[in-house]
């Protein structure tokens, strides 16, 4: 992955450029009570305690935008300038997004989907979606003269914070349950970033961020800069958008953690219909979560608007491990509104899913791949996925931070690393044909 | 009396001070001494019907209390209370084909308590 020197604010329709790129930002928005902020690093409404989200001129967006100025930008997620909460493209960092959507011909019909795609996220610079929020927010930082940047991370945002900052230039504070795996943890450390690992879940993590990031000039990706941040998501929908041609499937798979990026694809299908540049249709949004902590699959299952916090994940799935997700609650009303559903899938049918797609489309999710492609199989056992539904599964991030997860399940002695004997490994030969020979008769 | 540590966002309404002392034998009592101690943090901590606001998390000593016995909570000598936003950033739940179109379009701006800035 490299740090590039990225194009500079991408023409507006009929050629021109934005004179005023920020007008079409009006500022933040109490999304409880509808109370205006000022843009700046705040994320809780002083009035009612409610979240702060961005709020935009989507007439002026509409004015400002169109698919052809769109389809003539460089790849990646400054294309879609307009609807994204920075007044310009930053002159240093990572090239994010414009990720394939692949059709899953091959692993579809193994969930009983025929028209699948996978929206293959595992490429992003640091292998996963939440380069995309983090693109967002290390700009904002910087705009906002913020010392550093740190995350409440369960893995994959450790990684993406700390390659963002090296980027433009900013120290990296990562704050992670300590018993994550190994590999994200060394992920983060290759960036130059200081792992905080913190002897709790992620909620506890997540408890203790809120409070340093009160406390210190720090940009906390995912706290004081949560609602810049969470609009990084909204590319997804884009760019699935665009790559059909600018319409939306029928169904939408997708992991829940926090329900962010969940909730986000919702809001970016919205703007899209908002602004002209799609027909607004109905599509059906189904999240995936760990059996082991399912929170709002639980909401989802018992008709509960509160989620119901879970205290002890267990699961492999760390990943998507938040006991207690911010946006749970809206995640559950979006798959009840929509006519979508909320699944929990143990961990063995995530290790298998992740085994199928990996051996039939040579793609390698992570563990919330493996989760989203099992509950595209439910749903559709469930009839939430109907017969001829065009549906867009998310895989949001690279097996190769969870390794240990395509072998759980088999038998104990396949679970060790680099073992003799394991289905496709062959044993150590001698350099020569002969040898070879000998085993492939074998 | 127990300790209730206060956040930024909080602080105007408690003369700038990061905690204050409350009486009480339970978290509910405790919200409501604190209440009635700073009337300004009703309309932040209390709902229209009185209870809890729901985007507010209360933890007593590191733990979120839904994990114990919620508002009904005992709270003993020194124990400490911490209130913090339940942060969320999502879209509308509502959104399908029939929803209707959003302006996104909003005026006025006020300043924010809980704004961090570069020191």
């Amino acid at each position: 992955m490299t740090t590039e020197l990225l194009t500079g604010t991408p023409t507006t329709a009929k050629g021109r450029r934005s004179v005023m790129p920020a007008e079409r930002i009006v500022g933040l928005r109490c999304r409880n009570c509808g109370r205006p902020e000022a843009s700046g690093p705040n994320y809780v409404c002083p009035a009612c305690f409610g979240p702060l989200e961005v709020a935009y001129d989507l007439e002026l967006v509409g004015r400002l935008v169109d698919r052809a100025t769109i389809a003539a930008r460089p790849p990646g997620i400054w294309r879609y300038l307009e609807l994204l909460p920075v007044a310009e493209p930053p002159r240093r960092g990572l090239r994010v997004g414009s990720t394939p959507l692949i059709a899953a011909d091959r692993v579809g019909p193994t969930l009983g989907i025929d028209r699948l795609w996978i929206k293959d996220d595992t490429r992003n610079p640091s292998l996963s979606f939440k380069d995309r929020a983090v693109a967002i927010a290390a700009t904002r930082a910087l705009e906002f003269g913020l010392d550093a940047l740190a995350c409440a991370s369960t893995g994959n945002l450790a990684g993406a914070t700390a390659a963002a900052a090296a980027a433009v230039g900013l120290p990296a504070y990562v704050f992670i349950p300590a018993d994550l795996e190994p590999a994200k943890i060394d992920h983060a450390l290759a960036y130059g970033a200081t792992v905080v690992p913190v002897d709790g879940t992620y909620d506890d993590v997540n408890r203790l961020c809120l409070e340093v990031a009160d406390e210190l000039g720090w940009g906390f990706v995912n706290v004081n800069l949560r609602p810049y941040y969470a609009e990084g998501s909204k590319t997804l929908a884009f760019e699935i958008a665009e790559a059909l041609g600018w319409r939306l499937p029928d169904v939408v798979v997708a992991p829940i953690a926090s329900g962010a990026m969940f909730t986000k694809l919702a809001k970016g299908f919205d703007e899209l219909a908002a602004v002209g540049l799609i027909e607004r249709t109905t599509v059906r949004f189904v999240g995936g979560q760990a059996a082991g902590c399912a929170p709002v699959a639980m909401a989802w299952a018992s008709g509960a608007v509160d989620i119901e916090p879970v205290r002890t994940p267990d699961t492999i799935v760390r990943s998507l491990a938040i006991g207690n997700p911010a946006d749970g609650r809206y995640s559950a009303e979006l798959a009840r509104a929509t006519g979508g559903s909320i699944e929990a899938i143990p961990d063995v049918a995530t290790a298998d899913a992740i085994r199928r797609v990996a051996t039939l489309e040579g793609i390698y999710p992570e563990t919330a791949g493996g989760v989203t492609l099992a509950a595209a199989e439910a749903a559709r056992r469930r009839g939430v996925i109907r017969d001829g539904d065009e549906v867009v599964a998310l895989l949001t991030g690279n097996g190769l931070k969870t390794p240990d997860a395509v072998r759980f399940g088999l038998d104990d002695a396949a679970q060790a690393p680099a073992r003799a004997g394991q289905p496709g490994l062959a044993p150590v030969i001698p350099p020569r044909f002969a040898a070879f020979e000998s085993w492939l008769e074998s | 009396m127990s300790v209730v540590r206060i956040p930024p966002v909080l602080r105007t309404s408690t003369g700038g001070q990061k905690q204050v002392e409350v009486p009480g034998s339970t978290v509910r009592e405790v919200i409501g001494g604190l209440v009635a101690a700073y009337p300004g943090l009703a309309p932040q901590l209390l709902a229209g019907d009185g209870d809890l606001n729901r985007f507010v998390n209360v933890f007593l000593n590191d733990t979120d209390v839904r994990h114990l016995q919620a508002l009904d909570t005992p709270v003993a000598e020194r124990d400490t209370v911490l209130l913090l936003p339940a942060m969320a950033g999502g879209a509308d739940g509502t959104w399908d084909a029939a929803a209707s179109r959003r302006t996104g379009t909003h005026g006025g701006f006020c300043s924010c308590p809980g704004r961090v800035a570069r020191r």
